[in-house]
């Protein structure tokens, strides 16, 4: 054999415990996971398409995610945008606190939510001290959402600030010298320029936001979203081989929308 | 500074027997060569960018893996199945490859270390080679402090720290200005003659690989098209494209009617073609063989269309009779402008035939 | 980068205050909370600290573990992550593209179905099942990704190729030249993946509210454990913990981070 074996040979021992694990600890399991469904028959799998009430809390999910999204991606890049711009004393600090949030676990958040919009919130009782009766917000859609932005908006910061700061003030300068109103500025010469970023950072945030479980966990919201009715299916009615198949239905979007904007951003960018 | 080189003779001869690479998407980097070198000898691998030099350079370090079939043998050992690690070579990289966070001394001796030589013998070794290639005064310096030159020395210490029996250059040169390169290309070839040690040199320059080399091995398209002296493969060039790329060439067909009444056309003057190239449809001339005199002195007729001074020499662009166009190379002085009508005459013998293709499989 | 010629943008100024009164605002709200006697009454009703000892004393344990489980975590993607990593840095063929494509899997899948995968297979275990064990195999799958391709990414770099391939001549063998020349020079990468991972599992809910037993507690379990079950001082005492555990803690590992990366980076 001419083969110079070793090299090959060491590339593939480096990968084996890696492959090993990753092969028994999640393939092998999320296989059964998929195969699960088929023994209560095929239509199983669809069952989030079929029927209205699993078809409700996908299309909750959906929505949720997307306005979370398109918010957190205005919101962030605005924040982004300034913080880049503007060098202050303190500045490195904010950002710190501002990105901290990554950290929590989504739980904590929504408890902050029935902090400030619950029975005993703050809110409820600033409305109830003007005569206006305890009014909250957290458990419908309102507090979900806001629980989501909470915890999208630290990575859309992250991510726009570094985008920011790596922005040409050229261009801005020229479409500026040229006569361009600050809307016109915004859409050519910022935009463009903060394209990838959205991508990226859209692409998680609405995964994220998708698989969110604790924050609407804690919240038990009216609002209900697919990964709650997948842990209600599977710890209250014990409907394994549904609760398999709404996850490969939610994972299949999520994975779906990532692939998709990889998609996009290699297209972008074909030397990466 | 006349120091014994360091290197004993360790010089190793090299056999490359049908040696060839296809890459996994299919591209054939190297089709089957065969290449033998004599120990102590320096062969240049020289040829045009994907002409497969670089792949064969790699093939005989061992940082990639031949097709079935191939074989590579160091001094009477096959090693065609050892990785580089164990086939003691040293090998100068293109980017140096010098490890930024350590020393020049340090550098150079990484190869001693990880053989288990002591710290005092490291340290004589370092002082020999640090001699060796002159960067006296710089031991301490990181790589980063050095310049382009200083660099490229370190990474050759580097390489014959491990008096490796085989020494492998990828381009060593080609990171340098053209001044330093000129006056490092003197250095490296002195130095390759005192180690006496066996180098195959890849560039794609030629005039380093006749300063630098015994015998040049001329690639293209992954094949070796000739190899030799360097003025054996100049004035004897087995293909049009060995005699194109060591340095330049006139091309000249010749029409059937000519080839049949054993002429060649110069232009508006006919010249009895020599014997031995009297069937060849092409034939090709260098410049400086070309000979240009006043009008009168006889010899075809033809006008200078470009005249190109170049220090040491003169460049023509010719135009004569029937739209041939010549490029000529004088030395010297010569009273010709551009536009002035000048005769131009060869010497016969310098003639060169060729094939009317390169390099049939 | 001040552009004295660009108007100050009101806009932006207003957008980016009432995010931060927004992102920051809660924490505040949540500390005070947990260190007053009753919420509803506020500031007004005295400071204390008797829910912060209440929650030490049935909490107080979930603290060290989850620390525990992240620093396994750590050390566990690090043993198998990055010569993983090298392994598909090195690698041209289709088989480890598709591996690398399969390891960012359990990213974009929900964390609830790979526990409830897990649950499928390995549930019937029993010592497994009730152990900290099956908690750290739902971490590091889930963290797994992020080291790999954070090491990847370093390890591929071009000067660093050559580097290794001049180790090769020179006589190395893979340990001394994976342990003596590649880590050290994909060290600020391994450092970042190794911060992230840790971030990742101490915050870490989704799986391990699914695999955990009641003797096998994190810190977000027991969290939302207290918010269900407990008075809202109380959750609030505990986010306290959390934030002033955990917070600095990190913090401490940034800035190790960001010392490791100056001293090492080129």
């Amino acid at each position: 054999m001419t083969q110079v074996a070793s090299t090959t040979h060491i590339r593939m021992m480096c990968m084996l415990p890696a492959a090993i694990f990753f092969a028994a600890c999640w393939l092998l399991p999320v296989a059964a996971l998929v195969a699960l469904p088929v023994a209560k028959g095929w239509e199983t799998y669809f069952l989030v398409l079929t029927s209205s009430r699993y078809l409700q809390s996908l299309l909750n999910t959906l929505w949720l995610s997307l306005a979370t999204t398109l918010v957190t991606v205005i919101l962030g890049a605005a924040v982004g945008i300034y913080l880049a711009r503007h060098r202050f004393r303190g500045r490195q600090v904010l950002l710190s606190l501002l990105t901290a949030p990554l950290a929590f676990p989504g739980v904590i958040i929504g408890f902050f939510v029935i902090l400030i919009g619950g029975r005993q919130g703050g809110f409820a009782s600033l409305t109830h001290s003007m005569g206006l009766g305890r009014i909250t917000f957290g458990y419908g859609m309102l507090g979900l959402f806001l629980a989501y932005l909470y915890f999208s908006l630290p990575r859309a910061i992250a991510s726009y600030t570094a985008a920011a700061e790596s922005m040409d003030p050229q261009l801005e300068e020229a479409a500026h010298v040229l006569g361009a109103t600050r809307w016109q500025i915004t859409r050519d010469a910022w935009w463009p320029q903060l394209l990838p970023t959205t991508v990226a950072c859209g692409a998680i945030v609405f995964a994220t936001a998708m698989g969110a479980f604790g924050t609407a966990f804690t919240l038990s919201s009216q609002f209900e979203v697919l990964p709650i009715t997948i842990y209600n299916e599977f710890t209250n009615y014990a409907n394994f081989a549904v609760a398999a198949s709404l996850s490969i239905a939610l994972g299949l979007v999520t994975w779906g929308v990532l692939f998709l904007a990889r998609l996009l951003s290699a297209d972008a960018n074909p030397a990466q | 500074m006349a120091i014994e080189h360091p290197i004993s003779s360790r010089s190793t001869r090299i056999e490359i027997a049908h040696c060839a690479k296809t890459y996994s998407d299919g591209t054939r980097g190297l089709l089957p060569v065969d290449l033998e070198i004599e120990a102590g000898e320096v062969v240049a691998l020289l040829g045009p960018s994907g002409c497969g030099k670089t792949t064969l350079l790699r093939l005989l370090a061992g940082l990639e893996t031949p097709d079935e079939g191939s074989r590579i043998v160091f001094g009477g050992q096959d090693v065609t199945a050892l990785p580089a690690e164990k086939r003691n070579i040293g090998m100068v990289f293109q980017s140096y490859a010098l490890f930024p966070q350590m020393t020049v001394e340090a550098n150079i001796t990484y190869g001693l270390k990880i053989r288990g030589m002591s710290a005092a013998e490291c340290s004589r070794a370092a002082g020999e080679l640090i001699d060796l290639v002159r960067l006296n005064g710089l031991e301490k310096k990181r790589p980063g402090e050095l310049s382009g030159g200083q660099r490229q020395r370190v990474a050759l210490a580097r390489a014959v720290a491990v008096k490796p029996r085989v020494l492998l250059l990828d381009e060593p040169l080609a990171a340098l200005d053209a001044k330093l390169k000129e006056s490092l290309r003197d250095e490296l070839a002195e130095l390759l003659r005192r180690l006496g040690i066996t180098a195959v040199h890849v560039t794609h320059d030629q005039q380093e690989a006749m300063a630098i080399a015994d015998r040049l091995a001329i690639m293209e398209a992954g094949r070796i098209a000739q190899v030799g002296r360097a003025e054996d493969l100049y004035r004897n060039p087995a293909h049009v494209f060995v005699a194109r790329f060591l340095g330049r060439v006139n091309t000249l067909t010749r029409n059937p009617d000519d080839i049949a009444a054993g002429i060649f056309r110069l232009g508006d003057h006919a010249l009895a073609c020599p014997k031995h190239l009297r069937e060849r449809e092409t034939v090709l001339l260098r410049p400086e063989d070309i000979v240009l005199g006043a009008p009168t002195e006889g010899g075809a007729h033809a006008r200078v269309t470009r005249r190109t001074f170049l220090g040491d020499r003169v460049q023509w662009h010719l135009a004569l009779e029937g739209s041939q166009t010549l490029l000529a190379e004088t030395h010297g002085y010569l009273p010709y402008g551009e536009g002035d009508a000048v005769s131009v005459d060869i010497t016969l013998d310098r003639l060169l035939p060729s094939k009317a293709q390169d390099l049939n499989p | 980068m001040n552009t004295p010629t660009m108007k100050r943008s009101p806009l932006l100024l207003l957008t980016t205050a009432s995010v931060c009164l927004f992102m920051i605002g809660p924490i505040i709200v949540s500390v005070m909370a947990g260190l007053v006697n009753n919420y509803s009454r506020g500031l007004s009703s005295g400071l204390t600290l008797r829910w912060v000892w209440q929650v030490w004393d049935v909490y107080g344990s979930t603290v060290g573990a989850s620390l525990g489980l992240a620093v396994a975590c750590v050390v566990c993607t690090l043993v198998i992550g990055v010569p993983c990593a090298y392994g598909l840095a090195r690698s041209r063929s289709r088989a480890a593209r598709i591996f690398e494509e399969l390891l960012l899997l359990p990213v974009a899948i929900p964390g609830l179905a790979t526990a409830l995968a897990l649950i499928l297979i390995y549930g019937n275990f029993t010592s497994l099942r009730q152990s900290f064990g099956f908690i750290l195999i739902g971490h590091v799958i889930f963290t797994l990704p992020f080291m790999v391709r954070t090491v990847s990414a370093a390890f591929q770099r071009q000067d660093l190729l050559a580097i290794e391939e001049a180790v090769r001549t020179l006589g190395a063998n893979f340990t001394q030249r994976f342990l003596g020349v590649l880590v050290p020079a994909v060290l600020p990468a391994i450092v970042a993946g190794m911060l992230m991972v840790f971030t990742l599992s101490i915050g870490e809910f989704n799986l391990t509210w699914m695999l955990h037993t009641p003797l096998t507690r994190t810190l977000p379990v027991g969290l939302a454990d207290s918010y269900a079950s407990m008075r809202i001082e109380v959750g609030s005492a505990y986010t306290l913990i959390f934030l002033v555990v955990i917070m600095p803690a990190l913090w401490a590992l940034q800035a190790l981070a960001t010392l490791i990366q100056k001293h090492y980076g080129n």
